[in-house]
C-alpha cells in the first residue's frame, strides 16, 4: 500500500544519524545533517529488508538537498548537494 | 526481484569513510570472487541461465551515449520536446529513441541553466543511466570521484577541464536511491543554425554527467570533448566490460 506522503518540498528534515549494520541507501556523509526537502520522487521497495531478499515496505523517497557548508567545512558557497532519501530517516526541523 | 529493479553493484556498498582511492580498477578480486560464486549458483539452482545474462550484457553494452546525445539535441531544437523529457523522462526518451526501458530504473531529467550546472555522482556505488548511457565509465564508478565530487567539486571538475562562470551555482546530484539522473547541458553559443545531428555531435557522455560541458567546433579553448585520458582515471581504466 502506497504511504501517505508526510513532506512537502520545502521542509528542513534532518536526516537521522543512527548507524545500522545492515544494507542502506543513507550515505553517512548525510547523516545528522540538514536539508530540505526538494520533491516526493515516488514510494519504493525497503533497500534494507530488499537487499536480504525479503519484501520490501513502500517508503517515500524524497530528493534532499544540503547546502555544502552543512557537510563539509570549510564550505562552498554555490554548491548545493542533492540526494534521495527515504521517509523513515528523516525527521522534520522546525524553520 | 529487487536485484533486477535496483541497478546497484551491491558489492560494491561498503557504507564507510573511503580512504584515499587506490590505483588500479574499481573491482577488488573479492567482489570479483563473489560475483563468480553468486552467478554460478544462480545458473546450478535454475534461477537464471548463462543464456539470460549474455543476453542482458548485450543490451546494456549496446547502449551508448549516442542515444542521451541524440535526445539532448532534440531538447534544444524542440521545447515541447524538453518540456516532456523534464517532465517524464522515461516516456520522452522511450518515444524518441524506440529503446525499450521498460524494467530500467526510474529516470529523471536536470537541466543546466546560466545559473545552474548539474553534475551526477552515485557515492554509495556506481548507479548511472546506464539505459540511456551505456556502461559508465571506469572513473565514475571509482572511490576517488565518488568521494571528492560531493566534498570538493568545483576542484573535480577544473580536473576535468570545467571552469564555470563565477555566479554559476554547482548542485552535485548523488544517485543514493531509485533514480537514474541525466543531465540536460546548456546549448553551447554559436550553434544557432546546426542541425539536430551536428548538436548531437556535441553532446558527449561526459557533458550528460556533468563534469564537462559542450563546445561547438572551434571552441576548444578549455578542455575538449570526451576526454581521452579522464583526469581522475588512469590508464586502461575506461575498460568496458565493467
Amino acid at each position: 500500500m502506497t504511504p501517505p506522503v508526510r513532506l512537502r518540498p520545502g521542509t528542513r528534515v534532518r536526516v537521522d544519524a543512527r548507524g545500522v549494520d545492515h544494507h542502506c541507501r543513507t550515505p553517512r556523509y548525510l547523516r545528522g545533517r540538514l536539508g530540505r526537502v526538494v520533491a516526493h520522487l515516488g514510494a519504493f521497495g525497503d533497500p534494507e529488508t530488499l537487499a536480504y531478499h525479503r519484501p520490501g515496505a513502500l517508503r517515500n523517497l524524497y530528493q534532499v538537498e544540503f547546502e555544502h557548508a552543512e557537510l563539509w567545512s570549510p564550505g562552498e558557497a554555490g554548491v548545493l548537494i542533492a540526494a534521495d532519501l527515504f521517509e523513515h530517516w528523516l525527521s522534520v526541523e522546525d524553520d | 526481484m529487487g536485484s533486477d529493479r535496483h541497478d546497484h553493484d551491491h558489492d560494491h556498498d561498503h557504507d564507510h569513510d573511503h580512504a584515499p582511492i587506490a590505483e588500479g580498477s574499481a573491482v577488488s578480486d573479492e567482489s570479483l570472487r563473489l560475483e563468480r560464486a553468486l552467478r554460478e549458483l544462480l545458473i546450478d539452482k535454475g534461477v537464471i541461465d548463462a543464456e539470460s545474462i549474455r543476453r542482458q550484457i548485450e543490451v546494456t553494452e549496446s547502449r551508448t551515449p549516442a542515444e542521451g546525445a541524440r535526445v539532448v539535441a532534440r531538447a534544444w531544437t524542440d521545447s515541447t520536446y524538453r518540456d516532456w523529457l523534464l517532465a517524464d523522462a522515461k516516456s520522452a526518451i522511450g518515444a524518441f529513441t524506440g529503446l525499450d526501458l521498460a524494467g530500467t530504473p526510474e529516470l529523471r531529467v536536470l537541466e543546466n541553466t546560466a545559473s545552474r550546472h548539474h553534475v551526477v555522482c552515485c557515492t554509495l556505488c556506481s548507479c548511472y543511466p546506464r539505459a540511456v548511457l551505456g556502461v559508465p565509465p571506469s572513473w565514475y564508478k571509482n572511490a576517488e570521484y565518488r568521494s571528492r565530487v560531493v566534498r570538493e567539486p568545483r576542484a573535480v571538475l577544473a580536473e576535468f577541464g570545467t571552469e564555470l562562470p563565477a555566479g554559476v551555482q554547482i548542485r552535485v546530484v548523488d544517485s543514493t536511491a531509485d533514480l537514474r539522473y541525466l543531465v540536460l547541458p546548456l546549448r553551447p553559443a554559436g550553434t544557432d543554425t546546426w542541425s539536430e545531428a551536428e548538436l548531437a555531435g556535441v553532446v558527449t557522455r561526459d557533458t550528460m554527467i556533468g563534469v564537462t560541458l559542450p563546445r561547438a567546433a572551434g571552441d576548444r579553448s578549455a578542455g575538449g570533448p570526451v576526454s581521452v585520458a579522464p583526469p581522475l582515471g588512469r590508464p586502461g581504466q575506461d575498460d568496458p566490460s565493467r
